[in-house]
């Protein structure tokens, strides 16, 4: 077996130093009864061209590829320049441990300092963790802090967020002795309604999360959130689901948001069927000391030299144990490297043009898509790169298969999330698609009888 | 080859430089609906860096960087075995790579795959049903005790407690706390094991689960694991096993078996998955008959011909994590799986064990070994004795090319050095990880000044960490705003 590099001669020589006849004396702690079970139904040894085969013909039932998509929602197509693969996926990057041993880990380091660094940057926040799971469990994350933080027991959640991350949200504060509310949206307009949400606010309450741009694609108020929470000494809480619309679009710093969580899968992460994605989370200092996940810090070594370490480590589980601000351990940080690398590939000026493409391409959708009588954009206004499309006579899941035969996936129904939204998809626009590609859509919803 | 960090990005930025190449824009301006005040001014100082000097930056990085590609890693608890090379050919094919949201019918292999590898940890573990979204082992533990907590809830037993063996790891507290649990930290014996009757003193009607590793961090199996559970069991209390150390006897016993109602597993020690300098991981949960119903969704099933997925679990939805998990990750952990197959998944515990005790009778002339009980895939010894500090060792150790072992963990061991050479080193390797350590010993008897400043050799020397934590510089600014 080719992992196993011990021959059979020095496993002899070994057990002979050990002193034992056979390893399976060293397993003698494990009852007898219990152990060395049969084996006789698990699958046989592949080679490598049994496993390349095997998993050719697995990847043959797969039959999306070739499909024209528009699906969104939380995880984005983007192009992602061939310097992001090569780089980091050099094996100095994909097969190091933690950098718990600075003086051999400077390269992963300095990398997730500078990732932290275009965080903020992009945030406009203080300061942004290296990392967490994705960007559900770090709207959780966010919202244990604020609670924590502000020891009050009452966090509000817009309706218009994401609904995998509400859920998230709910299994995260399950047992903990707090209460959650959620403030409903404006169906109308699908932003949330502000004089509602004052309404709600009270001494108890922690702070408010919502998402910008929300689950519907449309840009929320976020400088008037937060003052209308400041006034009331609470918290406003940011989740961004798609981390380009930073380059594009004020940032969360710049409206006065206390805290941003979300996801930067769009910074050179492929789609990869949800997963390994990346949580980020970005803040105010003051929240410095209570922040989940890991940090890189600048310092020096002993002859006087800059050198990166991982800091602030007394708020980690391996030393607070039972009081650590989070369990978190294993994150994501090549994720976040990689990040790294694609936001340094991009620079400034190719993130906000892409950036500024995924808006235009959504809004020439919407332009061309209104010459249409069978279907209609919901809320045609400050949408960013998603909208919601009506489909005006039958039901979505009909409208859908007929695109789906076109080899169009054109948006994700959202009766899915929403029982009641019988007749509406949630349709994405990216840098990835072309003017054609947007006709071609536009053309088969209006050949749809 | 250059040696020294390269200097930060942000100050070879500058204004003109490009590092991607763009299409030509096909829409005009004017089509933007958003108003001015919505609309971002600049993103001050970001980087702007030619294609050339962000792969020579990149390529720089990557030379100051230790990995298990380089050599050896004894890191104990962390299994850092070697990553085969296949598995990311195979990972990394656009097959995969599909939306989350995408069709089932279109996305049947996918949903194979993670249903192929939830069913060969079921053969391997004897639970009764995996769940594979959480992103990694604390993550896991998080999901695995929601799951315990959901299940005693729902037989109206609200139970408080969990019970912790002082050897645990960190997140095991940290988890549990997580969950609204009080912790309770129970000894074990002078054997580094629990003890049936420490267990018994501590148990209560209020005691909802015992959280316990296995092989635990000394490296000790729990030998009275059966009777553990039982106890337990007659109290209505849950057995947790974490599963961290799987490696140690993964085709040699199943938890299910040893009695466990709830463990999780860890792809990227384990199931040979890279580490990537932290993550990304996966921490699959498999949990015993009665507690599948409280299992997170998405669930997949396979109904007839067609993979299916549910988004209800009969006890609500219990969501960890977007979408399906870590999938990138679970499909490296299959390919893995399907190379060993069950000719060589039990060589694999049996070579790690072997390579540990190996080490352990080697050296045991030289170190302290605190607990004498049999060692399985990792091996603790202490600094008692020496002239020189766990630390100092470890930094020596960087100057003859290779990794050190975990230092200062488990906590109940004085300057603990845990090391775990896994399966994948060769005798050769594990000769000259004894080697260096029987000089570096020598050579801290001799002059131990020595030894405390090293590392000489590596590309920055010892990091002042209290600076680091005093100055808290997390992150670049300009030179006349550097401040925190």
């Amino acid at each position: 077996m080719r992992y196993l590099p011990l021959t059979e001669t020095e496993r002899e020589e070994m057990r002979k130093t050990i002193g034992i006849k056979e390893t399976k004396e060293l397993f003698s702690d494990i009852p007898k009864d219990k152990s060395y079970f049969s084996l006789a139904d698990l699958p046989s040894a592949l080679s490598e061209s049994e496993l390349l085969e095997k998993f050719k013909e697995i990847g043959r039932k797969n039959i999306f590829p070739g499909f024209l998509s528009f699906l969104g929602a939380g995880a984005y197509q983007h192009f992602i320049p061939e310097l992001v693969n090569f780089l980091s996926n050099k094996s100095e990057f994909l097969t190091p441990y933690t950098p718990y041993q600075p003086e051999v880990s400077q390269g992963s380091l300095q990398g997730m300092f500078e990732y932290q660094t275009m965080m903020a940057q992009l945030t406009g926040m203080d300061i942004a963790n290296s990392s967490l799971y994705d960007g559900g469990t770090a709207a959780a994350e966010g919202i244990v802090l604020a609670l924590k933080k502000s020891k009050k027991q009452h966090i509000l959640i817009a309706g218009n967020i994401h609904p995998e991350y509400i859920e998230i949200m709910q299994t995260y504060i399950k047992y903990l002795d707090y209460k959650m509310d959620l403030v409903p949206f404006d169906p109308q307009s699908g932003k949330l309604k502000l004089a509602e949400l004052e309404g709600k606010i009270d001494q108890d309450t922690a702070g408010f999360i919502f998402q910008s741009p929300n689950f519907f694609g449309v840009v929320e108020e976020g400088k008037q959130i937060s003052a209308m929470l400041h006034s009331k000494n609470s918290y406003s809480i940011q989740i961004v689901t798609e981390a380009l619309s930073l380059a594009f679009l004020v940032p969360p710093g710049e409206n006065d948001v206390d805290l941003v969580v979300g996801e930067a899968q769009s910074f050179g992460l492929s789609l990869g069927f949800g997963g390994p994605y990346l949580g980020f989370i970005a803040a105010k200092s003051e929240f410095l000391r209570q922040m989940p996940g890991r940090f890189v810090g600048q310092t020096l070594d002993s002859k006087g030299n800059r050198g990166y370490v991982l800091t602030l480590s007394t708020r980690e589980q391996h030393i607070k144990r039972e009081r650590a601000t989070s369990n978190i351990c294993t994150n994501e940080a090549w994720c976040a490297f990689r990040a790294g690398i694609y936001l340094a590939t991009m620079g400034k000026k190719g993130l906000q043009s892409i950036a500024k493409t995924n808006h235009l391409n959504t809004a020439y959708f919407v332009k061309e898509v209104s010459k249409l009588n069978n279907v209609k954009v919901k809320y045609q206004k400050d949408y960013y790169n998603e909208v919601v499309l009506e489909v005006q006579n039958g039901k979505t899941d009909d409208f859908l298969k007929k695109l789906e035969a076109k080899k169009i996936l054109a948006g994700i129904p959202l009766h899915w999330f929403y029982p009641d939204q019988k007749n509406t998809i949630l349709v994405n626009f990216t840098e990835i698609h072309r003017k054609k590609d947007i006709d071609q859509l536009v053309q088969a919803i209006g050949e749809i009888k | 080859m250059n040696k020294q960090l390269p200097e930060l990005m942000f100050l070879k930025s500058r204004d003109g430089k490009e590092g991607c190449s763009l299409s030509a824009p096909e829409i005009a301006d004017d089509l933007c609906v958003l108003a001015a005040d919505k609309l971002r001014k600049d993103i001050a100082d970001f980087p702007q860096l030619s294609e050339v000097e962000i792969v020579r930056h990149y390529t720089n990085l990557a030379h100051l960087n230790y990995s298990v590609d380089a050599g050896f890693y004894p890191l104990g608890s962390c299994t850092m075995k070697y990553n085969p090379k296949i598995n990311e050919k195979i990972a990394n094919q656009p097959e995969w790579n599909a939306h989350p949201y995408s069709p089932i019918h279109l996305v049947q292999g996918n949903l194979e795959i993670m249903k192929s590898l939830e069913e060969l940890l079921m053969k391997i573990t004897a639970m009764a049903a995996f769940t594979l979204t959480p992103a990694a082992g604390a993550h896991g533990e998080l999901t695995g005790l929601r799951v315990i907590r959901d299940y005693l809830t729902d037989k109206g037993d609200a139970r408080k407690i969990v019970l912790i063996p002082d050897s645990a790891h960190g997140t095991n507290p940290a988890s549990s706390v997580l969950c609204g649990y009080q912790t309770k930290e129970i000894p074990s014996n002078e054997n580094g094991i629990l003890e049936v009757e420490t267990l018994k003193k501590h148990l209560d009607k209020d005691v909802a689960a015992l959280m316990i590793t296995n092989p635990n961090t000394l490296g000790i199996f729990e030998k009275n694991i059966v009777e553990i559970a039982r106890v337990l069991h007659e109290n209505g209390s849950l057995l947790y096993m974490d599963g961290a150390n799987m490696n140690a006897f993964m085709g040699i016993a199943k938890p299910g078996d040893l009695g466990a109602d709830v463990i999780h597993l860890n792809l990227h020690k384990t199931f040979a998955t890279p580490h990537g300098g932290g993550g990304p991981g996966s921490g699959p949960v498999g949990v015993a008959k009665d507690l599948v119903k409280f299992l997170p969704v998405p669930i997949i099933t396979h109904e007839g011909k067609e993979y299916k997925v549910r988004y209800h679990n009969e006890s609500g939805s219990n969501r960890v994590k977007n979408f399906y998990g870590n999938f990138l990750v679970i499909i490296r952990a299959l390919v893995y799986l399907l190379e060993l197959g069950k000719e060589n998944i039990r060589q694999v515990a049996e070579d790690a064990v072997l390579n540990a005790n190996y080490i352990r009778k080697k050296l045991e002339p030289y170190l302290d070994l605190p607990y004498k009980s049999k060692s399985l895939h990792e091996v603790i010894f202490s600094d008692k004795g020496l002239t020189v500090k766990t630390l100092d060792i470890a930094k020596r150790i960087l100057d003859y090319g290779m990794h050190p072992f975990t230092i200062y963990f488990p906590l109940i061991v004085h300057g603990a050095m845990m090391i775990e050479p896994t399966e994948t080193e060769s005798k050769e390797t594990l000769d000259q990880f004894i080697d260096i350590m029987i000089k570096i010993l020598d050579e801290a008897k001799k002059d131990p000044a020595f030894v405390q400043g090293a590392p000489y050799s590596t590309p920055v020397t010892r990091l002042d960490e209290v600076m680091a934590a005093k100055q808290l510089i997390l992150r670049w600014k300009p030179a006349a705003t550097q401040t925190n």
